[in-house]
Parts: C-alpha cells; structure tokens; sequence
C-alpha cells in the first residue's frame, strides 16, 4: 500500500503525500462549514434565514445584527407613518418589518460582564500562577507533588458538582450574580492551568541566569524580577491566552451563578428570541461577535496549542 | 528606580548579614509565593467541596433555607444506588463516552496520521482543523440546533440531499432513538482536532532512525505500522483518550443547550440529571451526594490520568 510508505528512509511518495492531502482537505472543509453557517446567517434576513432548500446564495443585509443590539417593539402602520423619518440603517429596516426600536438590548452589557470577568480572572489567575509556579520550579517545597496533584485535581471536579456548594456560599457572601464571584471562580479554575504551565516553562529557563545575577548582589526576588521573568514572557503570554479563553467560553458556572447584572455573554446568547421563536439571524451575529476574538487568538497560538490543551505534559 | 534603590541596599549589606537574609528568604519566598494559590484553592474549591460533604448526609433544600435541617446519614447515599433514573443517566453517560472517544480516536489518529504525510500546505489546514475545538461549546452547541432543524436546517438538508429521506423527518434532536447521536456528533466534530493534535506530537515523537533500521530489515510498510508506528504514539493515544474521558464525563454545557437531556431523559447525562436535582427540583441534600459520588469517579480516573501523564513525560 502506497499510504503506509509515509516513513521509510526515503520521504512519503509523491502519490501517498497527494491522497492524504485531499483526505485531510476534505475533512477539513467539511468541519469548517459549520462556522461559515453561522458567518452567513448572521448576514441573512430573518425570512431568508429559514428558508427552504437552506439558501447559500442571498442578499446580505445587517439586520441580525440591528436585531442583536436592540430591542422591537411590534407598531400599526399607522403609528410608523406617523414618526419622523428613519434615523439610521437599522431604524429603516426594522420598520419595514412594521416594528420601531424600543431601546439597546442586553447584548452589550452582556459582552462587556465577559471582558471584565475573563480579563480580570486571567490576570488574577497569571499573576498567582507565576508566583507558585516559579515556587515549585526553583524551591524545595516540601509535599510538592501532592500540592501539585492537588491543585490539578481541583480542575477534575465536574463544574456542577462545585456550582452547588458555591451557590450556597456565594448567597451567603452577597457574591451571587456579581462580577467579583465570577473573578474568583474562574480564577481558582484557572490558576491550575497556569501553575502546571507555566511551571513547565520556568524549568526550561537554566538557573544559571538566577545564580549569575545573585553572584553579582542581587536578591533572590530581583534575581526573579529581572532574569526570569523577561525569559518567561513568551511562557506568560500563552499561559495568559489560555486561561482567557476558557474563562470567555465558560458556560456551566455563568449559567447557574449569574442571572442578570454580572450575566456573561455564553449563557445570554442562546436566549435571544424574535417574534415567534428563536431570531437565528440575530443569534448568528451574537455568535460571530463572540467567536472572532478567539479565532484571533487561536492563529496566535497555534504553536503553543498542544501544551496548552494538555497541562503542559507533550512539549513540541 | 525601585529596583535602583533595591540594588544600592543589597550592595550596601554586609556580606554576612545579606546570606542570612537570603537564606531566610528563600524559604520564606517559596511560601509567599505559593500560598496565595493554596488559600484560594482551599476557599473555592476545598472549603465547598467540604461543604457538600455535609450537605450530602442532610435533607437541606436550597429553595427554603429556613426550614431545620436534619441529618439523614449515609440514606442520600443508599438512595442514589438504588435510584433508577441516576443508573440510567449513568448508562446515557457511558454511552456517550464510549461513542465519542471512540470516533474520536479513530478519526483523530487517523487525521494526524496523514497530516504527518507533510503534504503540501499541511500547516495550514492542520490550523483550519484546529479552530472548532477552541470556540466555547456553549454558544457553537447552541448554533448546532440551528443546523439540526428539521426542513430548514443545514445538516438535515444535506442528510435528505445524501440519502433521499425527506428533510422534514431528519428529526436529530426530537427523535428518541437521533438524539444521543445528535450530542456525540457535535461532540465529535469539536474535540476531534483535540485528538489529531495529540496523535500528531506522538507521531513527530517517533526517531526517523527507527524507521531506518526497519527498512534495513526488510520489514513490510504494514508491520512498521503495527511494530512501530502504534506501540511508540500509543502513550499519547492514551493521554488524548483520558483527556477526552474526563471532559466528556463531566460534559454540561454542549448537552444542556442543544437537547436540555431531551426527548424525555434520552440524552440525561450525569451533569444534566446533577442539575436537575440541584436547580430544579433543589434536592440540594440528595445532590450533593450525587456530586460526591460523581466526583470520587473523576478522582479515580484523574488518578489514572497523572500515571499515565508521568509515562509519557518520561519518554
């Protein structure tokens, strides 16, 4: 079989190389086609959105995207008629729909509660997570492995199990349905990624670099300051965008300790609904919105994706 | 200019002195620079999860905190073992475990197995293939309704458009018999690259020499696959399965929204059953026993799952 020459001595042949690059290709496409759904229908019109047989070829127009950011009020043509002309794009288009716009929707205030949470918590957790990572790195810590298990094992707890007693003590705090809780938690998720990681990285940077500049009259923390912390930068940083994305994808605890003002945009989404049933177009845009910053970061990553995505255990 | 200042006292401090502070700083700076994370994690997720143990041996109800609570023993326990619908929710989670690292893995090894072919561009495509696994699962699960949508959905079209069923009875999610391969199909398509990207350090992992020497002995293409190839990337295998095995145990949020565990309880996994007790019917008492149990069988696989981690760090 020609496919199976991939590693003998001489490179995979011409023919091997050709029938794994459509296979790998076609499967690609396909899984792709999902995620170009949802950048399509969130150019579509409602009408067009569900239509049959599912249209590829359409006009694309914002209004899922009007309907995502606002909230419709239902008007007689009459009463529209009767107001000044149409503002804006979206004013225009929602009253051909014979509906005025009743004011912004909780879309916004919704994506900015995930900034807030999702940078503070990365912050919090990278910052906690460098300190205890260098820690185990550079120091005998006495029980090392047992702490380290211990902090990874709380990242194994199914996120509902943890939801029903934090529930409770978040309602005793005051912390329930606020940005701060949110903080926390996601902070305490997350800063078991970071230690594993980033004790991964800290190891590779030689203590020589440390031992050099405590020779030269530098304190241990300088030494940390000044030497480590510069060559753990690349380190940090994919630690930091790990730990962001799972804090923006985040659903489970959202759902369950967030109801209104500190709501994140995961649990929002799925429940924007127009006339008669969910509004797919204004979903669609919703997701699209969400979706891009992590693509972004995705590409950024790539390299660092496998280390990530396994605690730090398969370095490239 | 802080650190200028630091610098000057460390200069200025006799040499004696200045070990003796460092001596002590070093211990004392592995403390202070590791406790803060162990407070945290004591306060978030050991003193609840303590908590819960309480609560598991109690008849408390979240929804009315005022009533007196009474110890139960060890009867929540005993309940949940001899409770049908949480076998059952085990039964829907064993399947659905099964199915999903299943063709995961085939797919997945499969995939890296011929991306290692360095075709052309291969780069490039292995990030296409990458990008599904990282979007929150939450809100891509949520859009997979749309595309399982019976007439106007996308998938359902393409499957009538394959298979001349007519699109109106592609029924992914309301059909008793669709609905648990409506949530392993979604599944699939996410964490498939999470898989092939495992699979594909595992086979990078591998010395050309090895393949030399082989082909040196003669050794057929086919026997280097299943001498070679298999044994030395099946410690990553195995990582990737336990990885998967552990998330999809725990699997909430894609459930929840594409089905909620419907039609009836068909696609009820531990996590939905967990919240239906918990935030519907608030048996928060019987619930957290149900947590307990379900996080002392993530704790034995997490187990397995450092052992085989240490393996595979050794090579």
């Amino acid at each position: 079989m020609s496919l199976t020459a991939a590693h003998s001595v001489v490179a995979p042949s011409t023919n091997s190389k050709r029938i794994a690059g459509v296979l790998v290709v076609g499967y690609a496409l396909i899984s792709i086609v999902p995620l170009l759904w949802i950048f399509a229908t969130s150019f579509k019109t409602p009408p067009d959105s569900i239509a049959y047989p599912p249209k590829i070829v359409f006009q694309p127009s914002i209004e899922g995207y009007c309907n995502l950011f606002t909230t419709r009020t239902r008007q007689t043509p009459e009463y529209i008629n009767a107001l000044g002309p149409a503002t804006g794009f979206c004013d225009e288009t929602v009253r051909k729909r014979n509906m005025v716009i009743a004011g912004p929707s909780n879309f916004l205030p919704r994506f900015v509660n995930s900034l807030i949470i999702a940078f503070g918590s990365t912050f919090c957790a990278v910052f906690l997570g460098t300190l205890s990572a260098y820690g185990f790195s550079r120091f005998k810590v006495p029980l090392a492995d047992d702490l380290l298990f211990f902090i990874l094992s709380t990242r194994m707890m199914p996120p509902i199990a943890v939801a029903i007693p934090i529930y409770l003590m978040y309602r005793e705090l005051g912390l329930s349905d606020t940005a701060l809780g949110m903080i926390l938690l996601y902070t305490a998720v997350n800063v078991s990624l970071a230690v594993w990681l980033l004790k991964g990285f800290i190891d590779e940077i030689p203590r020589e670099y440390e031992e050099a500049a405590m020779i030269d009259g530098y304190t241990r923390l300088q030494a940390f300051w000044r030497t480590v912390l510069p060559q753990a930068t690349t380190g940090i940083a994919a630690t930091a965008i790990f730990c962001l994305i799972f804090a923006w994808n985040e659903y489970a605890f959202a759902a369950l300790l967030t109801s209104g003002t500190a709501q994140t945009a995961p649990p929002f989404i799925p429940t924007i609904i127009g006339e008669g049933g969910q509004d797919w177009p204004a979903v669609a845009a919703g997701t699209t919105i969400f979706l891009v910053p992590i693509l972004v970061f995705t590409i950024l990553l790539r390299k660092q994706l496998l280390r990530g995505i396994t605690f730090g255990a398969v370095r490239k | 200019m802080l650190n200028r200042t630091a610098d000057n006292a460390a200069r200025a401090t006799p040499e004696p002195l200045a070990r003796k502070i460092r001596g002590i700083s070093d211990k004392g700076l592995a403390w202070l620079f590791i406790s803060p994370t162990i407070l945290l994690l004591l306060a978030i997720n050991i003193f609840p999860l303590f908590w819960a143990i309480y609560l598991s041996f109690t008849n408390y109800r979240a929804n009315r905190p005022n009533e007196v609570v009474k110890n139960l023993g060890l009867s929540n326990y005993r309940r949940i073992l001899g409770d049908q619908d949480i076998w059952i929710a085990m039964q829907t989670t064993a399947h659905f475990v099964f199915w999903t690292i299943l063709l995961q893995t085939v797919i997945g090894f499969t995939l890296a197995w011929l991306i290692d072919r360095k075709f052309r561009g291969h780069a490039f495509w292995t990030t296409i293939i990458l990008v599904p696994m990282m979007l929150s699962p939450a809100v891509v699960g949520n859009f997979w309704r749309f595309l399982y949508e019976p007439q106007i959905g996308l998938f359902a079209y393409a499957i009538s458009f394959l298979t001349g069923i007519a699109p109106t009875n592609v029924q992914m999610l309301s059909n008793v018999e669709l609905a648990p391969w409506a949530i392993i199909i979604v599944d699939t398509w996410m964490w498939t690259p999470y898989v092939m990207l495992i699979c594909l350090a595992g086979l990078r992992s591998i010395p050309e020499y090895i393949y030399e020497a082989a082909e040196v002995d003669r050794a057929s293409n086919w026997r280097q696959f299943w001498s070679i190839t298999l044994p030395m990337a099946l410690p990553f295998i195995m990582l990737a399965v336990l990885f998967r095995g552990i998330e999809n145990f725990k699997m909430f949020d894609m459930v929840n929204l594409l089905t909620g565990g419907g039609p009836g309880s068909t696609t009820e996994v531990a996590s939905i059953t967990l919240k239906r007790q918990a935030f519907e019917s608030w048996r928060t008492g019987y619930s957290s026993a149900f947590a307990i149990v379900l996080f002392v069988a993530v704790f034995g696989l997490a187990n397995i799952y450092v052992k085989a981690l240490n393996k595979v760090k050794q090579r």
